[in-house]
Parts: structure tokens; C-alpha cells; sequence
């Protein structure tokens, strides 16, 4: 089971950006295997202090270990799915 | 050639940084409730700035700060900043909040971000805490991430904005090459350039193999500044720069008091002595006894019961102790007492900017009253002779005010015709006093030789004297002058004693001259009275003739007239009743 955490900045253009290309790269790597937490750093500022947001968009891969962080609109999907360790190699 | 200074007002707009030297630039600090940037290279002090300028906001300006760490974690930039005495944990975290925004290591990017959410909690944060300034340590790190220049240059604009909006005094650091023509100011984030009002760039440079640092406001919208390149320390209670003294900031007060130099007759020359708070410049070639005249000044001062502090660059403190014990002057009693304190600075390496902090300090700490400086060629040395001479004018600036009596040696190099332009340092232009040590070589010997060439407010004495030193002290003899002769030394030695031996050969002659003339006179009384007596005799003999004449002149008529009578009988006795 997958848990994501995805710090966004309410409904710029990047946090927005980075919703989108999540959500797409779970339903079509990680179907039904899936969490997604969004937090609204506008909203819970000091949510996001006290957990070391600096950029946003950020995602937090919470499970499975190892935590992963990676920043940015998750356009590049090769990228991300390596990254959370759901591809071995670029192709 | 400088610049005209910034007025020296306390200005609301700005916000004091606590900066020694830097406020005074900027006539106030940094601007209020405007983003500074603050550029340089590695280790040119940047992050040191801004931590100083938000402990200050606290402590001293009730001003709440935050530290937006880029680079450095901020257990590291507070473990560094403890020898400076600004007690950050104490601060922390109400007053001063530290955030760690280093990007991670192990980081992936994937896609463009923004900085929305770390403003945002910034925002949350400032108003929990009614922040005023805000440090953003090595934004250039973070700006580094961001692979589009439209993404930097947004973000950028994003900062500014949002801090615009805050209200908030900010400085932003960020690396620097070494010179201004860099990656940060030519592309992209030059763009921060343009965005903030004011603009310092700080350059640490090594000089003729001396480290220099030096601090320069490149813009400052609004408002007036030392434009000038300033030389500044990090000492130790955080950066210090310096800068001259303004025009019309002289608060020294003028005094006519004097203190003696040491030398008895030196001060007679100088008609009471030094000036108190006055430079005394003291040159000469090697050997010729400038110590000697700091240490005679030295030990006078002790007597006094003044503090005193002597700092020697070339010798060490004890062999100066002992060999100044030598010509009579006993400097151990005093030091034990803990009246003088004498430092030998030949170790410390550094600028001539940090001799002078380190020279400050030190004078401070000991609540000196007067200083030695043995000799202050020695800044020259340290670097170049350019910012020599700017710190010997603030040295002596610095003395002035604090009403301490500067007493500098300098060694003028035994070369011909060096006397003529002063000194390296042109110290002898500022100094109010200057004495010149020299030798006379003449006959086989090397005698030394005293002038005083200036002194400022005083009559002195215009001639050169003979310099002895002996074991019961230092003295001054007049040097011998007379048909056109200059003559010290043993010659002036004989000469003296053969003038005094002529002297004496007069009086004598003298002497005689008068038992001769009252033997003389003696006669002549005698021959007088002698000749009295004569005409006396004379005039008695004279009488007797007169009356011996008289009397036979009577005898004879009386003669004639009895005969008349006999012969005539009866008619002279009648004539007789």
C-alpha cells in the first residue's frame, strides 16, 4: 500500500500541476494500491514548519520504506515512478 | 578624495544593524521595511552580517528576526557565532527563530516548484512572533534548484512581493565570485539586483600576502552613503568596519594640560611637556634610542599612577624591560603593579585594519592612558602603505578623542635625503609632535643627537641637542656651537673643559691685575702725603720769613725813631706821651 503526502500551495499553478500528474501516475501505476493526503500549506502553515516544507508542490512517499521526498510538479513521470522506486530502469 | 559622508542622523527610516562602522556609512542601517542584498564570496562574512543584524534587532531594537537558512544547518551558524558573546540560544526561539531550509541532499526534483509554502508558514510564524527583520541566508542555493531562468526570475518576484507585503526589514545573502562580474549578477538573479534598495558587496582579498577585507555599499535607493570601499575585522563581538572620522564630530577636548615626556630637559624644550591627549612621533634610523624615549614616557606616566600600555612590535617585552634597565629605567616595578602592561606584538600577523582592532581592544581592556607604539612603521608593513595610512589616521583620531597620549616610534630607513618627505606612513604630517633622533659622526665617535622638528601649540626649543644615555638616566646636553664648530661628544667633552679652564685663567688674571693696581695706588698715596707734608713745611717757613721780616722792619723804625729821640731830646718824649 502506497501512502502518499503531497504538501501543496492551495491552487497555484504548480501545486495544482502536481495533484494532477499524482493522481494520474497512481491510477495507472499503483491502481487501488493507493493514499493520497493533501495538505494545504496555506492552511496549516505551521504544519508545514514543523515538517521542514520549504518548496511546494513536495511529496512525501510515507509507505513503503524508505521515505521519499521529491519536489516539483511531477511532470516527468519516468522520473517519479523511479524515484518511488516503481521502475528499475529508464528506458 | 572622499566622498561627502552620510548626515550623522538618526533616521527612522532605516533600520539599525549594530554593525560598528556600517550604520555610520549608511547614515542609520539598513532600509526599513525594504529587502537589502548582501553579496560576496566564501567566507567574506555574509551569514556573520546577518546574524549580527537580527541579534542586534533583538536585543537592542525590540525587533523580532527570523533566519531562513539556505546553506548552512542552523545548529552549525549558532555554534559558530558563540565567540562573538551575542547569546543566539537565549534569543531563541521567541525572539529569534531559525529555520532550516537546506534543500536535502538527497533531494529529487522532479518539475518545476515554488516557494508559496515556505512563505507561507514564514507568515504564520511572523505574526506569532510580530517579527521585524528577516535573514535569507544563501538564497542562491535555492534559486540554484530551479533550472529555468523564467522559474527564477518568478520566484524572485514572488519573494519580493510577499516581503514588500510584510513589511518586513530583509537581507538576503547570497554567494558572490570574487569580483562583481559573477554568475549571480550577470543572468537571472541579477535580476535581485535590481529588485532591492539597497546593495552591499563584501570582498575578502588577500593582499601582498595579507588578508584584507573590505565592505562596500554599491546602491542605496533614497539615500546618501559612503560610497567608499571600507576596510572592516571580524573581531571579536562581530563584524567592525571602519571608517574615518567625519567632519564636525570632533568631540575631543582640547586641553592644555601637559604630561612630562620623561626627559627633564625635553620638556623644558617643550615648555612643560607633551600635550595630554597629543601624538608624539618619535623617528629615527635604527639605534637611535626611540625605545629609550617610549620607555622614559612610559615609566613617567607609572609614576603618575596612569595606566599605561606598550605595545612592541619589534622587540620582545621582557628584553625591552631589560634593556631599557640599562640607561635607568626601571619598568619591572611598574609592570608587577599592574600600571603598565607591555604586549609584544611581533607574532600577530594581520592587516594593518586588524593591528588596529586588535590595538583598540587591547587599550581598552587595560583603560590605557597612554600608549607606546614601537614602532607604528610596523602597520606599514601589513599590507599596503595606502590602508597604512588610513589606520594610523583613525589611530590617532581614536587617541585624540579618548584623550589618550599617543607616543609612536617610527623607523625612517638609513637611506639619504628619506627625512625630507616624512615618514612612510606620513604620520608625521598628523602627529602634534615630532622629535627626530639622529647621529652626529665626527672624530671617530657616533654621538647622538636630539631635535624637536614640530610641535604643535607650543614654543619649543630650536636646537639640537646631544642625547646621552648612561646608567642614572637619559639627559640632554647642549651641544657645543661656537666659531662655526658643531662639536659633540668628547670633542664637545674638551671643549668644555678647555673653556672652563680659560675661565678660571682669567679669573686669576684678573685677580692680579687689581692686587697690582691697589700696590699702585698705594704708592701714590704715599707720594701724596709725602708732598703735603713738604708744602706744609713750606708754608710755615714762608711765615716765619714773613714775620722775621715784620719784626726787623718794626726794630727798625722803632731803631730809627730812638735815635731821633736821643738826638733830638726834648721834642720825642714829648711825642713819646
Amino acid at each position: 500500500m502506497f501512502r502518499f503526502r503531497l504538501y501543496v500551495a492551495q491552487d497555484t499553478q504548480n501545486s495544482v500541476q502536481a495533484v494532477a500528474n499524482l493522481t494520474a501516475i497512481c491510477r495507472a501505476s499503483l491502481p487501488d494500491r493507493y493514499q493520497i493526503e493533501v495538505v494545504n500549506v496555506l492552511k496549516e502553515p505551521k504544519r508545514a514548519l514543523a515538517e521542514g516544507i520549504i518548496m511546494t508542490p513536495t511529496l512525501l512517499k510515507l509507505a513503503p520504506a524508505p521515505i521519499r521526498r521529491i519536489v516539483g510538479t511531477l511532470g516527468k513521470t519516468q522520473l517519479v515512478l523511479l524515484a518511488l522506486g516503481l521502475q528499475t530502469s529508464v528506458p | 578624495m572622499k566622498a561627502l559622508r552620510s548626515p550623522r542622523v538618526k533616521d527612522s527610516s532605516k533600520a539599525s544593524t549594530g554593525i560598528a562602522g556600517f550604520d555610520e556609512i549608511t547614515g542609520g542601517g539598513l532600509p526599513r521595511g525594504r529587502t537589502t542584498l548582501l553579496s560576496g564570496g566564501p567566507g567574506s562574512g555574509k551569514t556573520i552580517f546577518g546574524l549580527q543584524f537580527l541579534a542586534h534587532g533583538v536585543r537592542d531594537c525590540n525587533e523580532p528576526g527570523i533566519f531562513v537558512a539556505f546553506e548552512e544547518t542552523s545548529n552549525r551558524i549558532v555554534a559558530n557565532a558563540e565567540g562573538f558573546g551575542w547569546n543566539l540560544p537565549e534569543l531563541q526561539p521567541k525572539k529569534l527563530f531559525f529555520l532550516d531550509a537546506q534543500p536535502p541532499p538527497e533531494l529529487i526534483q522532479a518539475g518545476n516548484f515554488d516557494l508559496t509554502g515556505m512563505l507561507a508558514a514564514l507568515g504564520a510564524r511572523i505574526k506569532e512572533m510580530g517579527a521585524r527583520r528577516i535573514v535569507f541566508d544563501a538564497l542562491d542555493v535555492l534559486l540554484a534548484l530551479l533550472s529555468d531562468s523564467m522559474e527564477k526570475r518568478r520566484e524572485i518576484y514572488r519573494l519580493h512581493e510577499w516581503l514588500l507585503a510584510s513589511g518586513l526589514t530583509a537581507l538576503i545573502t547570497a554567494k558572490a565570485g570574487g569580483d562583481e562580474t559573477n554568475s549571480f549578477s550577470q543572468q537571472p538573479s541579477s535580476f535581485v539586483q535590481f529588485m532591492v534598495d539597497c546593495a552591499v558587496i563584501l570582498n575578502h582579498g588577500v593582499e601582498l600576502g595579507v588578508s584584507q577585507r573590505n565592505l562596500r555599499v554599491q546602491k542605496y535607493r533614497g539615500s546618501a552613503f559612503d560610497e567608499n570601499e571600507a576596510p572592516f575585522v571580524i573581531g571579536k563581538h562581530g563584524v567592525d568596519v571602519a571608517i574615518s572620522r567625519m567632519l564636525g564630530q570632533m568631540d575631543a577636548k582640547v586641553t592644555t594640560e601637559r604630561v612630562t615626556s620623561g626627559v627633564k630637559r625635553l620638556d623644558t624644550m617643550l615648555g612643560g611637556g607633551y600635550y595630554r591627549g597629543a601624538s608624539v612621533l618619535i623617528t629615527g634610523f635604527p639605534g637611535t634610542a626611540k625605545t629609550t624615549f617610549g620607555g622614559a614616557f612610559a615609566e613617567a606616566a607609572c609614576r603618575r599612577g596612569e595606566r599605561t600600555l606598550f605595545l612592541g612590535f619589534d622587540s620582545d617585552a621582557t628584553e625591552v624591560v631589560r634593556n631599557l634597565t640599562s640607561v635607568g629605567i626601571r619598568l619591572a616595578r611598574h609592570m608587577k603593579s599592574g600600571l603598565l602592561r607591555m604586549i609584544s606584538a611581533r607574532s600577530i600577523a594581520g592587516s594593518a585594519e586588524t593591528l588596529l582592532v586588535l590595538i583598540k581592544a587591547l587599550a581598552k581592556e587595560h583603560e590605557a592612558r597612554c600608549l607606546v607604539i614601537d614602532p607604528v612603521s610596523e602597520l606599514s608593513k601589513a599590507g599596503n602603505a595606502f590602508t597604512a595610512r588610513g589606520v594610523v589616521e583613525r589611530l590617532i583620531d581614536w587617541s585624540k578623542t579618548g584623550g589618550i597620549t599617543l607616543l609612536c616610534t617610527s623607523l625612517l630607513d638609513e637611506m639619504p635625503g628619506r627625512t625630507d618627505g616624512g615618514t612612510p606612513l606620513q604620520i608625521s604630517t598628523l602627529a602634534d609632535t615630532w622629535i627626530h633622533l639622529n647621529y652626529m659622526v665626527q672624530a671617530g665617535e657616533r654621538n647622538r643627537t636630539m631635535s624637536i622638528i614640530k610641535s604643535r601649540g607650543m614654543a619649543h626649543s630650536n636646537q639640537v641637542r646631544e642625547l646621552i644615555l648612561s646608567a642614572s638616566g637619559v639627559t640632554l646636553a647642549d651641544i657645543y656651537t661656537a666659531g662655526g664648530e658643531v662639536l659633540t661628544g668628547t670633542l664637545r667633552w674638551e671643549k668644555e673643559s678647555a673653556g672652563r679652564v680659560a675661565s678660571e685663567v682669567a679669573e686669576i688674571a684678573g685677580k692680579l691685575k687689581r692686587v697690582t693696581l691697589d700696590a699702585e695706588e698705594a704708592v701714590l698715596e704715599v707720594r701724596a702725603k709725602s708732598l703735603q707734608t713738604e708744602l706744609v713745611a713750606k708754608q710755615v717757613e714762608k711765615a716765619l720769613l714773613t714775620r722775621t721780616t715784620e719784626s726787623q722792619e718794626r726794630e727798625l723804625t722803632r731803631g730809627r725813631a730812638r735815635v731821633r729821640e736821643l738826638r733830638g731830646a726834648d721834642a720825642a718824649i714829648a711825642a713819646r706821651k
